[in-house]
């Protein structure tokens, strides 16, 4: 049945029409997905007037686009120049950027394409097919459960806390100071916002982001400008090599397993399956010691974790009629534009034009790859724009997009001030990734503890009451505690190569910081 | 160099929503000249406010009351971020969405910018708050729930939007007028309508306030017990519910919207901001607009709105104090 309604969607999307505005909306999606600040709600916002004057089909194919539009346009400036455009990307920048810089930048946004259409096909496929019998599953997941998944994502930071795990935890506590910043969600309290009213929303994790990536490195790479000559980028191949196939497929597959899921969680999100990607594709890489120096896997994974989340979100929206991203919360104002009422009946009373839009996602999909991929050597080219130049172009570039969202100049201030902070970072061989993560997972983990216990009235058993919760924690402390306890019966000594690697970090730390390779070496 | 022009490509593609965005730096209009209205929601896109705005900005450019309307939004701290903005504009042809919400945030975010400061143009709408319970819930009528919640507070979580909102001050209301001591009420404050909807549905919390929008369609296919609405009459959005009035407790919120203007406008220039709102209001599709999203017509102007908030900052600034959110 579902397949026959989904065909039934397509003829209805599949118009020369539609065709045009899916074109406009993945164009539109990708551009403010590259640009940092300005995201796909606010823009499905601003063209919402355009339902008074199209059909419905037509408005959602356009919304759809710019939806999936946004998650790929993220990783393209993450990839080459460090500069996430959405919070997703983040982890994409890690490897992504690594491996731009060595000069494979067009396989890492070949494969970020091509991941990002394998786990958004199979994650829509999924919504197309198993959407109700999974929202069930997803709606009894508590917040003790999502408590229990941000200390299982915690445990992954490992993998990104460079040589030092010193610094590393320093940069983690660091990003879990500036994740209080703000209003305390449960008690309304403001902390730590120095009497400044905008920052009672906290700060925003993509200008953070933005200033440690991007305009840190920005600053770091004027200072050393003067000593040396500037080594030019050499562009090596033009797109993924066999190789690079062979080795991305598993990490695409096991990207959508973990996203799809997070997605269709009512507070899962998608950051936290980016993490865990990451750290999977770390662990099972038979190239572990490319981790930190430009991984395929690290780009493959993250790419399709959060691509499949951004599908697994239309799940309880469709099933239920609950938003759980800006997003989506915009796209179900568009169908209330047409007088539909969302809720647990849309799927019956709206059929066809639920349909039309699961088809017109499948579309947008492949449209992005179709547009993307021959852009590929020409978004490389970017990178061969003189570094001043292109620097200066970044730090106009973040600056914009921080603006842009209040037309407020103390978000200039935040940007610049983080940006310095992001640059002591570099020079003086702290990572920065630890300080994004735990500015993104402090909140998640502070806020759900603290509601599990208020729910419960202060009773800690609730925290292991669920089987989710105790599988979830249990594999959490199996990934602190197996390695060490490995390593101390086996009583293993570090071999030569491993030695001559960790030697070679420390000297790539002090070069120009970033991550490194801690953490799975065991 | 077609590198550099497929980046500024990008570019051009972004602007549309950039100048949007960037407009409120200052558009150019003659005095008494509302042709061109730009109107501020202080919250992010998507939510209530920013709903009502974009409904009101279709019905004005529908009619052709107004030929160009723009909304933007102003996001942060409920919405005491944009007040303060407001309060330093100097454009007559500048509304600002705003409601119960704002009149908490102002106490609770130590704003200097207060509901005073601002011109009240009108109140435009209210929507109607929904008391529920989890299908599986041993609670069928308000008055059970209330009898099990004074004998347990703490152990009776009551989910709702965020905190110092509309929902947490109709929870501090009800707990005050049936006898609970306001500051045991055991509040879980969820970002939005969805999440709570998420933790009534997993039965994880007692009970949940929001608005009928967000919860009536549950309600309607019985996934969801409505126990109570919190408006003098019932809501045609869920007819079987009752009053809390009607349950017995002398409680009555509306989560209203309304629109203030620049502080220190003339009041010619004010009339003619209240004049083209009521013209707006008067107009079949903003009657349609009403059905559609479920809002109660609360229409009023100028200094009677006034006064209405002023009652209103008082008694949310008693109850919020009683809940503890704000100190004495």
């Amino acid at each position: 049945m579902a397949i026959s309604d989904l065909l039934g969607g397509f003829a209805d999307a599949i118009t020369p029409v539609n065709l045009l505005f899916a074109l406009l909306g993945v164009l539109l999606g990708t551009a403010v997905g590259v640009l940092p600040g300005i995201g796909p709600a606010m823009t499905v916002a601003l063209l919402l007037p355009a339902t008074y004057v199209l059909e419905p089909t037509s408005a959602l194919i356009m919304f759809a686009g710019i939806y999936y539009g946004g998650m790929y346009g993220g990783s393209t400036t993450s990839i080459l120049l460090n500069t996430p455009g959405e919070s997703a990307s983040i982890m994409t920048a890690l490897e992504g950027n690594k491996m731009a810089k060595a000069g494979r930048g067009s396989a890492a946004l070949a494969t970020a394409a091509i991941g990002s259409f394998v786990a958004g096909t199979i994650a829509t496929l999924l919504l197309a097919l198993v959407a109700p019998t999974l929202v069930e599953v997803a709606i009894n997941v508590t917040t003790a459960d999502y408590f229990a998944l941000a200390v299982l994502a915690f445990v992954a930071v490992a993998s990104v806390l460079g040589s030092s795990p010193l610094r590393g935890l320093a940069a983690l506590c660091l990003g879990l100071y500036l994740g209080l910043v703000g209003t305390d969600v449960l008690s309304g309290q403001e902390r730590f916002t120095l009497g400044i009213p905008q920052l009672s929303d906290g700060i925003d994790v993509v200008v953070v982001a933005v200033a440690l990536f991007a305009v840190g490195e920005a600053l770091y790479v004027a200072s050393r400008l003067r000593k040396g000559s500037v080594q030019v980028i050499d562009h090596k191949g033009s797109w993924m090599t066999r190789e690079d196939l062979r080795r991305s497929w598993k990490p695409w597959l096991r990207g959508t397993a973990f996203g799809f899921p997070f997605g269709v969680m009512p507070a899962g999100g998608a950051e936290i399956p980016t993490f865990l990607s990451y750290a999977t594709e770390k662990k099972l890489t038979k190239h572990p010691e490319e981790f930190g120096h430009g991984a395929i896997e690290g780009v493959a994974g993250p790419e399709a974790a959060n691509n499949a989340s951004a599908a697994g979100v239309l799940v309880p929206l469709l099933t239920l009629g609950i938003p759980t991203s800006a997003t989506a919360a915009i796209i179900l104002a568009a169908f209330q534009g047409y007088g539909i009422q969302p809720g647990p009946t849309l799927l019956t009373t709206e059929g066809p034009l639920v349909w039309a839009l699961i088809a017109s996602l499948f579309i947008g999909n492949a449209m992005l790859l179709v547009l993307n991929l021959p852009l590929v050597g020409l978004w490389v080219k970017l990178l061969r724009i003189p570094r001043p130049y292109l620097y200066a172009g970044i730090l106009t570039f973040a600056s914009l997009g921080s603006f842009a969202v209040n037309a407020d100049p103390l978000d200039l201030v935040i940007l610049l001030a983080l940006g310095l902070l992001g640059f002591a970072m570099r020079r003086f061989g702290w990572p920065v990734a630890p300080a994004v993560i735990g500015l993104i997972l402090g909140p998640i983990a502070e806020t759900n503890l603290r509601r599990a216990l208020a729910i419960s009235d202060g009773d800690l058993s609730v925290l292991v009451d669920s089987w989710f919760s105790r599988v979830v924690l249990g594999l959490a402390l199996l990934a602190l505690v197996g390695p060490v306890v490995l390593r101390a019966v086996r009583g293993r000594r570090p071999t030569p190569a491993e030695v001559q690697r960790e030697q070679e970090e420390d000297r790539e730390v002090q070069r120009a910081a970033g991550t490194g390779d801690w953490g799975a070496s065991s | 160099m077609p590198l550099t022009r497929r980046g500024f490509l990008a570019g051009a593609l972004a602007l549309p929503a950039l100048s949007t965005v960037a407009a409120c730096a200052g558009t150019v209009v003659q005095p008494g000249d509302l042709s061109r209205l730009r109107m501020m929601v202080p919250a992010s896109p998507g939510g209530g406010w920013d709903t009502t705005a974009r409904t009101l900005q279709r019905v004005i450019q529908q009619t052709g009351i107004a030929r160009n309307v723009q909304v933007f939004n102003v996001e942060g701290a409920g919405g005491t971020i944009g007040i303060g903005q407001l309060a330093r504009e100097d454009d007559d042809a500048l509304l600002m969405m705003m409601g119960l919400v704002m009149v908490g945030a102002i106490d609770t975010n130590d704003s200097t910018t207060r509901l005073d400061d601002v011109t009240p143009i009108a109140q435009l709408i209210a929507e109607t708050e929904l008391i529920v319970v989890p299908a599986d819930s041993p609670y069928d009528t308000l008055e059970d729930f209330v009898a099990g919640w004074a004998a347990d507070p703490r152990g009776t979580p009551i989910a709702g939007g965020s905190a110092g909102g509309t929902d947490q001050i109709l929870a501090g209301l009800l707990a005050q007028a049936a006898g609970i001591d306001p500051i045991e009420v055991n509040y879980i404050a969820y970002s939005g309508g969805g999440e709570s909807l998420a933790a009534l549905l997993g039965s994880q919390v007692a009970a949940g306030i929001s608005g009928t929008a967000d919860y009536g369609p549950q309600v309607q296919s019985g996934d969801l017990k409505g126990i109570a609405v919190s408006t003098a009459e019932r809501s045609n959005q869920v007819p079987d519910v009752p009053t809390i009035i009607e349950s017995g407790f002398d409680v009555e919120v509306t989560n209203w919207r309304g629109l203030m203007a620049r502080p220190g406008m003339s009041d010619g220039a004010r009339d003619d901001l209240i004049a083209l709102v009521t013209d707006a209001h008067d107009t079949d599709e903003w009657a349609e607009a009403l059905d559609a999203n479920g809002w109660l017509d609360t229409f009023q102007t100028g200094d009677e709105y006034g006064e209405f908030l002023a009652e209103e900052e008082t008694r949310v600034r008693q109850v919020l104090t009683e809940i503890g959110l704000i100190q004495g």
